[in-house]
C-alpha cells in the first residue's frame, strides 16, 4: 500500500512539473481587468476627440480622414497598450514573487516570442492600412491580429487565453463587415472582453 | 498475469530523474540552470541525475556559449520518450492492481 501512494505521488509530481515547465502562471487576472478599464477610458477619449457631439451610432455620417485625428487615435491606442503592458508586467512580477518563481524563465521568453510575432506583424500591417487610407478596417485588424497572437501564445498560458483569442477574432471579423463602427468594436474587444476574462481568471486562479 | 513491476524502469524510479524526463518530454529542450530552478535541487544533485539519464541514452546534450558563458541544453531522446511512457504505463498498472 505504501508503494502505491509512492507511485501516485510520482505521477502527481510529473503532472505538476510538466505544467509548471510549460505554462507561465504568473500572469494576474487583475491586469486583464485593468487593461480593459484603460481601453474603455481610451475609447471614451477617442470618441470625444473624433465624434463628439454625435452619438456613437451615427458613425457613418462622418468618416475619419484628417491625418491629425489619425495620429491622435494612434497615440491613444499606443498609450493604452504601453500602460497595459506595464501593469501586466508589474502585477506578474508581484505574483511570481508570491509564488516563489522567477518571472524571466525559458517559458516566459518562449511565450513572449510567440506573442510578439503575430502582434508586430499586425502592428506593421495596420500602419500600412492607415498609410493608404483604409481607416475602416484598422480596428478590425487590431482585433484579429490580437486574437491570433493570443491563440499562438496560449499553449504557454491558461486555457482561457485561447477562448479570448477566438472571441477577439470573431469580433474582428464582424467588425470588418460593419465598417464605421470600429471604435465600438474596439471598445468591446479590448475593454469589455478583457474585463470579463480578467475577472474570470482572477476568480479562478488568483485567490 | 505478468508482473507489472518488471516494466518499471530502474533508472526512472528516482523522483528527480522522473521529473527531469517529464520536463523534457513537455518541452523541446531545457537548459541546466532553468532545470535547476524548476526542480529546486542543487547543482551537484542535478548533474548526477542528468549523468545517469545520459548514460542510459535517455537524454541528449548540446553545449554552446551564450554571451561567452557556457550553456548546456538537454533534450529527451526517442529512447527516453519510449522508456518514460513505458514507466508511466507500469505505474498506472500497479496502482490499478492494488486498488482491486
Amino acid at each position: 500500500m505504501d508503494k502505491n501512494s509512492d507511485y501516485q505521488k510520482d505521477i502527481e509530481s510529473i503532472r505538476h512539473m510538466m505544467e509548471k515547465s510549460v505554462k507561465f502562471l504568473s500572469l494576474s487576472g487583475l491586469s486583464g481587468i485593468l487593461a480593459g478599464v484603460y481601453a474603455l477610458i481610451g475609447a471614451v477619449v477617442a470618441y470625444s476627440i473624433v465624434y463628439f457631439p454625435q452619438t456613437p451610432f451615427d458613425y457613418r455620417n462622418q468618416s475619419v480622414k484628417e491625418i491629425t485625428i489619425i495620429i491622435k487615435l494612434l497615440s491613444i491606442a499606443l498609450t493604452v497598450l504601453i500602460i497595459s503592458i506595464l501593469t501586466g508586467y508589474l502585477l506578474a512580477a508581484k505574483k511570481a514573487h508570491k509564488l516563489g518563481v522567477k518571472i524571466w524563465t525559458t517559458t516566459s521568453k518562449r511565450l513572449l516570442v510567440n506573442l510578439l510575432v503575430p502582434l508586430i506583424t499586425g502592428g506593421i500591417f495596420i500602419l500600412f492600412l492607415l498609410f493608404y487610407g483604409h481607416y475602416g478596417v484598422a480596428a478590425p485588424a487590431c482585433l484579429i491580429f490580437y486574437g491570433l497572437s493570443l491563440i499562438q501564445a496560449s499553449p504557454n498560458l491558461y486555457d482561457e487565453f485561447r477562448y479570448l483569442g477566438y472571441t477577439e477574432i470573431i469580433l474582428g471579423l464582424i467588425s470588418a463587415a460593419l465598417p464605421g463602427y470600429g471604435l465600438i468594436f474596439w471598445a468591446v474587444g479590448f475593454g469589455v472582453l478583457h474585463i470579463i476574462y480578467g475577472a474570470m481568471m482572477f476568480k479562478k486562479y488568483d485567490r | 498475469m505478468k508482473n507489472p513491476f518488471e516494466n518499471l524502469d530502474k533508472v526512472m524510479e528516482h523522483r528527480v530523474r522522473l521529473q527531469i524526463i517529464s520536463v523534457l518530454v513537455a518541452n523541446d529542450s531545457y537548459d541546466f540552470n532553468a532545470l535547476k530552478d524548476l526542480l529546486d535541487v542543487t547543482d551537484g544533485n542535478l548533474a548526477t541525475h542528468l549523468k545517469a539519464l545520459e548514460r542510459e541514452k535517455y537524454i541528449s546534450i548540446s553545449k554552446s556559449f551564450i554571451d561567452r558563458k557556457p550553456n548546456t541544453r538537454y533534450k529527451v531522446t526517442e529512447r527516453g520518450r519510449t522508456a518514460f511512457k513505458k514507466h508511466l504505463d507500469a505505474m498506472e498498472e500497479l496502482i490499478k492492481q492494488q486498488r482491486k
